[in-house]
């Protein structure tokens, strides 16, 4: 258990880790998330399971090093072990047969958003997906995405890559096309959550967004990942991570995610610094 | 006593408690060493040698675990520590816990007959004396340890409830498996209590002791969710369960504002800085460190909360609490420590909207003065908001610790066992036993948010159900 089996660097700042998990991965479902803390001094981090392997015993998180514990974790190598590891948690994705499903992720978040792909085709939808990433270097699992979608649109903000524009600018598109669909999950930063779901909800599709709110145990105990949905407090660990996106207030949810972003920057410098210094 | 002695004060040296040497007020408050430094042996003799050593001790009767208090007195004001040890270890599994954090005055100390005309024994003080020395010459100790039964118990959360019985089950031979949510053991002792009231090293050393009754500890293992409670009996071979889960999910006074950014649950405030030890330099884990804290809620995790925003450096520290200070719930001990710290009691008073800047970070507390009228539910006067009058309490932080709500995680995921309204799991509060076969509760899961020796003792009995239902 917790032993890193694969590394593999999908982007300058992506890694993907398989990790030897095989409690976790006999009982996972798409949407579910883990706890992991790489040493003794990181923080506890919430990550999505991007895949698992029930026979095998694995299960893969994608991750992005943006704060100090996420660096952290991205130093460790195959072989190594993160200090800790638990889960799964969260509810499952709500997977029937919806008829036609659309998938939307951005960034980091398409990691998540693969299980979930995975699942729906599986429950017999359609499935459409919107994949999207500032830049060709920052997109990933086009591949397992194409392979597992009905339909795959990429969308780059700067063009690199597939479509110029935002994952929200193709959904455009396909409703002015006239396309229609039955149910709908978005997964990626807060921003462009907010952004792609006030559209979708406003085209009258169900759709679901899984939320990454600041959270320390994941189980309930802290309250930090408090979120207003429908004008009721939820704790996005034990309530969700995936809501309603009609009921979800983002504005609050936004602003309580820059909390600590002046720590952050000062973790990470004198992070890096330190590293500097060791090598 | 003559009639005589009654109306005298209470000059007798008989009625005057050995006062406790402690950190000075103004020294502690920037640091998160422990307050008290506990007794020296000379000050234990005197302290002892004040006991009446009742016939019919209405000490005992008060404490929830049945600690044999006049006996391991007795045996400290004859100098025989490792006797005193070999007592209260018998009876109690955390002596050096409960010594420390225990409502002494509501329980042994609270009965005691020199409490009549004087002050009473202090017996956590002594009972402090004797868990430390346990501890540090547990090697001089003799624990009965009887030989393996061949059955399996876990026991969910390694909380006061868990460990006193994990302790109470090893001793009689079980084999016993703990399983922790969290990737440290110890539950509210090491994520709530802080290091000034409860150093870290001491829960360490009470689990590491249960080990030594060859207790497994399983961390990072959420029991509901990792497995369910139906999967440990039927795939794991567990034959009983002890769910001691804790209180684990915070209330909110659901009032505007309160998802401001500085806005915290006490147990997101404690655990960052205790378990996450955000108050030290090499932790990655942030804090908001307030130049002025508002602490909302009366009762020990509140006291605790307003004295850590002292020691991460706040200038201010402000209880907001809505009855009267007699109404608190809180240790005695730890009001009087808040006090002599300098932190503000502002009493009837009650939050109405959190108020935040452009930015979402919180400016003030608005809050309404309350006055109490008749007694409610609990005994205690239910306090009234008084019209007109609004005020503000600037403040930068704002910690809610106004109680917790059970945790949901075991109620929804077990088969057949019977909540209650209010999401409690329901248990016997004399053995212990749930309507699930073999599953057993005790401590805030079933009681709601208590103390941890009400835990402890719930614990304690639910594991002589086990041994009855069980051999």
């Amino acid at each position: 258990m917790t032993q890193i089996l694969k590394k593999e660097q999908l982007s300058e700042q992506v890694y993907r880790f398989r990790i030897d998990a095989p409690h976790i991965a006999k009982r996972r479902k798409a949407g579910q998330f883990i706890m992991v803390r790489a040493n003794n001094h990181s923080e506890r981090l919430p990550l999505t399971i991007a895949n698992a392997s029930k026979d095998d015993g694995w299960i893969e998180i994608i991750f992005q090093t943006i704060g100090a514990s996420t660096t952290e974790l991205g130093l460790l190598n195959e072989g190594e072990h993160v200090s800790d590891l638990a889960g799964p948690l969260g509810k499952p994705t709500h997977i029937e047969n919806f008829g036609r499903a659309l998938c939307i992720g951005g960034g980091v978040g398409i990691a998540p958003l693969y299980p979930i792909v995975t699942a729906l085709k599986e429950a017999g939808n359609d499935v459409s997906t919107i994949i999207g990433a500032r830049n060709k270097g920052l997109l990933i699992l086009e591949q397992e995405m194409q392979a597992q979608s009905h339909k795959l649109f990429v969308a780059t903000d700067d063009g690199s890559y597939g479509q110029k524009g935002f994952v929200s600018d193709i959904f455009k598109q396909l409703l002015a096309e006239g396309q229609k669909f039955d149910f709908c999950v978005v997964i990626g930063p807060a921003p462009m959550m907010k952004a792609t779901t006030v559209l979708t909800v406003g085209a009258g599709i169900k759709t679901f967004a899984s939320l990454n709110p600041i959270m320390i145990d994941g189980t309930g105990m802290c309250g930090g990942c408090r979120v207003t949905v429908f004008g009721e407090t939820k704790f996005a660990c034990v309530d969700g991570p995936e809501f309603d996106a009609a009921g979800i207030d983002w504005d609050s949810m936004l602003k309580r995610l820059g909390s600590y972003r002046e720590f952050e920057q000062k973790a990470k410098d004198k992070h890096i610094c330190q590293l500097g210094t060791e090598q | 006593m003559s009639d005589n002695a009654e109306k005298k004060p209470p000059v007798n040296e008989r009625f005057i408690k050995t006062p406790m040497p402690e950190q000075m007020p103004e020294e502690r408050i920037r640091n998160f060493a422990e307050v008290p430094y506990g007794y020296a042996a000379q000050e234990v003799a005197r302290e002892a040698a004040r006991c009446l050593q009742c016939k019919n001790p209405a000490c005992v009767a008060g404490c929830p675990v049945g600690v044999k208090i006049p006996e391991f007195i007795k045996c400290l004001a004859e100098n025989r520590f490792r006797d005193a040890a070999q007592v209260l270890k018998e009876c109690n599994t955390l002596p050096s816990i409960c010594g420390r954090v225990c409502p002494q005055e509501d329980q042994c100390e609270g009965l005691c007959i020199l409490g009549r005309k004087g002050e009473a024994i202090a017996v956590g003080n002594l009972e402090r004396f004797v868990g430390d020395w346990a501890r540090e010459h547990s090697d001089q100790l003799d624990i009965k340890v009887k030989p393996k039964n061949g059955k399996k118990v876990c026991v969910v959360g390694s909380g006061p409830a868990g460990l006193t019985a994990a302790g109470e089950l090893a001793k009689e031979g079980f084999d016993v498996t703990i399983f922790e949510a969290l990737h440290e053991p110890g539950g509210v002792l090491v994520y709530g209590i802080p290091e000034f009231r409860l150093p870290k090293e001491i829960v360490q050393s009470e689990i590491e002791s249960l080990q030594q009754l060859s207790v497994k500890v399983v961390k990072n293992f959420i029991v509901g969710k990792s497995a369910t409670i139906d999967e440990l009996m039927d795939e794991e071979g567990f034959d009983a369960v002890f769910v001691g889960s804790g209180a684990g999910l915070p209330s909110f006074m659901q009032i505007p504002g309160e998802n401001s950014i500085g806005v915290y649950s006490a147990n997101e405030y404690l655990t960052r800085s205790n378990l996450m030890r955000a108050y030290k330099e090499d932790s990655r884990t942030p804090i908001i460190n307030g130049r002025r804290v508002v602490t909302v809620g009366g009762g020990n995790v509140a006291m605790d909360a307003a004295r850590t925003a002292l020691r991460l450096g706040a200038d201010k520290s402000i209880i907001v609490y809505r009855r009267g200070e007699e109404e608190m719930p809180a240790r005695k001990a730890e009001i009087h420590h808040a006090h002599e710290e300098g932190i503000d009691f502002n009493l009837l008073c009650n939050p109405i909207e959190i108020l935040a800047d452009e930015k979402g970070f919180v400016k003030a507390v608005k809050c309404v003065r309350m006055e109490l009228g008749e007694p409610d539910q609990s005994g205690r006067r239910k306090p009234h908001v008084v019209a007109g009058s609004e005020f503000e309490i600037p403040c930068d932080v704002v910690i809610i610790a106004i109680g917790n709500r059970p945790n949901p995680l075991i109620p929804e995921t077990t088969q057949d066992i019977e909540v209650s309204k209010h999401g409690t799991i329901k248990a016997s509060e004399e053995d212990g036993r749930t309507s699930k076969k073999n599953v057993y509760a005790g401590g805030d899961i079933v009681t709601g948010a208590a103390t941890v020796i009400l835990a402890m003792g719930a614990g304690k009995r639910a594991a002589r159900s086990i041994i009855e239902d069980l051999l």
